[in-house]
């Protein structure tokens, strides 16, 4: 899905906050959020791309709104909601006051059959899909060409991964593109390299 | 499903939290415990540290270098550090006189944090994020890194479960110098290449 989470290259952001030496953790319960996350991926109750899933479907205005503990706290509870291990009234007689939780899950898809392989310096296209459910294709590169520099090992494959949807592991390409070619006269000269998995490429012709 | 008049009646966040703590809890994983351990991980294992030793090594071992560069994964655990098992890949990007490589999650905030230390508050934003693909020299000017305009900017959007770090140059001026003094150079900044060693 494109949510609001999909921000490379979005326009209209103002300058990065940065300090040196910047902090992780502003307060005792972010590292409490991330700590408790963490354990239920730990004991399996749901996997990472679950998670990022349940982060991507926030509310738009919700997410725009919330720290990144607060996106991380709301993923946690609405996958324990659709997990079924509290409801959602429980949780909120538990609380005193309403808990936001993410909306709903749309299907996932599995690998696609015609994928292929590729080897560093083959030109790659990515494929004009549009996805409802969890990707982890980027907007911005969608239908760009770009070149393989490198190859990873293969991955549980996200957009079946985060759904519960069976699929073989494949690998992920590193695909150099043009800065000039994603965003023609709007951006910065750079090459951008992205991550990007089989099933989301073809052989660029 | 949330819509606005929900997130302005939400319960504090804490209470929030303790609500799901209370969940884990019934579900015997005893969460209260996991996050000492947290806790540990993240303020004493998980730090940018490791990621400078991995940097003065290579610096001061041309071989270690080479195994660096071509298997990143296999050549940090030479130095007994180790990446989760879902991390199944490090990619070392090495910076030099005419090529500059910068990291950044646009889609959420992963990174190589067993290695470079957990990311840091502006990485995770929607600024940095939105803006370092696009405007890659603007960016690293703001943030006090200012380029050469024949220098090749490099930027590494981690969107699988690859993980990437920066190998900074080494400053001029810094031989003979000890290891301790060399760790010193190298900041998590630096590993994500956001700033030059030194």
């Amino acid at each position: 899905m494109n949510g609001m989470h999909d921000l490379g290259g979005k326009q209209g952001f103002g300058p990065v906050r940065h300090s040196a030496d910047a902090a992780v953790f502003h307060a005792s319960w972010e590292v409490r959020a991330n700590a408790l996350y963490s354990l239920a991926v730990k004991h399996g109750i749901f996997n990472m791309d679950e998670y990022r899933y349940a982060i991507e479907r926030m509310e738009p205005r919700h997410y725009l709104q919330a720290s990144y503990y607060e996106r991380s706290l709301t993923s946690l509870a609405t996958l324990c909601v659709e997990k079924g291990l509290i409801s959602k009234d429980e949780l909120e007689r538990r609380t005193q006051g309403t808990f936001p939780l993410a909306q709903q899950a749309c299907a996932g898809r599995s690998n696609r059959a015609d994928r292929q392989t590729y080897l560093p310096g083959d030109l790659v296209r990515v494929r004009d899909d549009h996805v409802s459910g969890h990707v982890r294709m980027p907007g911005y590169i969608r239908g760009k060409r770009g070149v393989v520099v490198g190859v990873s090992p293969a991955y549980p494959f996200p957009d079946a991964h985060a759904h519960g949807v069976a699929a073989q592991a494949e690998p992920s390409y590193d695909v150099r593109f043009d800065a000039t070619e994603l965003w023609p006269d709007t951006a910065d000269a750079a090459k951008i390299h992205v991550g990007v998995f089989e099933s989301y490429l073809e052989q660029a012709r | 499903m949330s819509d606005s008049r929900e997130l302005s009646t939400a319960a504090p966040i804490e209470q929030r939290l303790a609500a799901i703590e209370s969940v884990l809890d019934e579900q015997h994983l005893h969460p209260q415990e996991f996050v000492t351990t947290f806790n540990e991980l993240a303020y004493h294992e998980w730090v940018p540290e490791n990621g400078a030793r991995v940097v003065v090594k290579a610096w001061t071992d041309p071989a270690f270098r080479d195994r660096l560069l071509t298997n990143g994964k296999h050549a940090v655990e030479e130095l007994g550090l180790s990446m989760p098992p879902h991390h199944r890949h490090l990619v070392v990007l090495e910076n030099t006189p005419h090529i500059h490589n910068v990291i950044c999650c646009t889609l959420c905030s992963c990174t190589a944090f067993s290695i470079i230390g957990l990311p840091p508050d502006w990485y995770k934003d929607l600024e940095y994020r939105a803006r370092v693909v696009r405007e890659s020299r603007t960016v690293l000017r703001e943030m006090g890194l200012d380029l050469p305009a024949d220098t090749e900017i490099r930027v590494w959007d981690t969107t699988t479960d690859t993980r990437y770090m920066v190998l900074p140059e080494r400053p001029a001026d810094t031989d003979g110098w000890s290891e301790t003094q060399l760790l010193g150079l190298v900041s998590k900044d630096a590993l994500i290449g956001v700033a030059r060693a030194g």
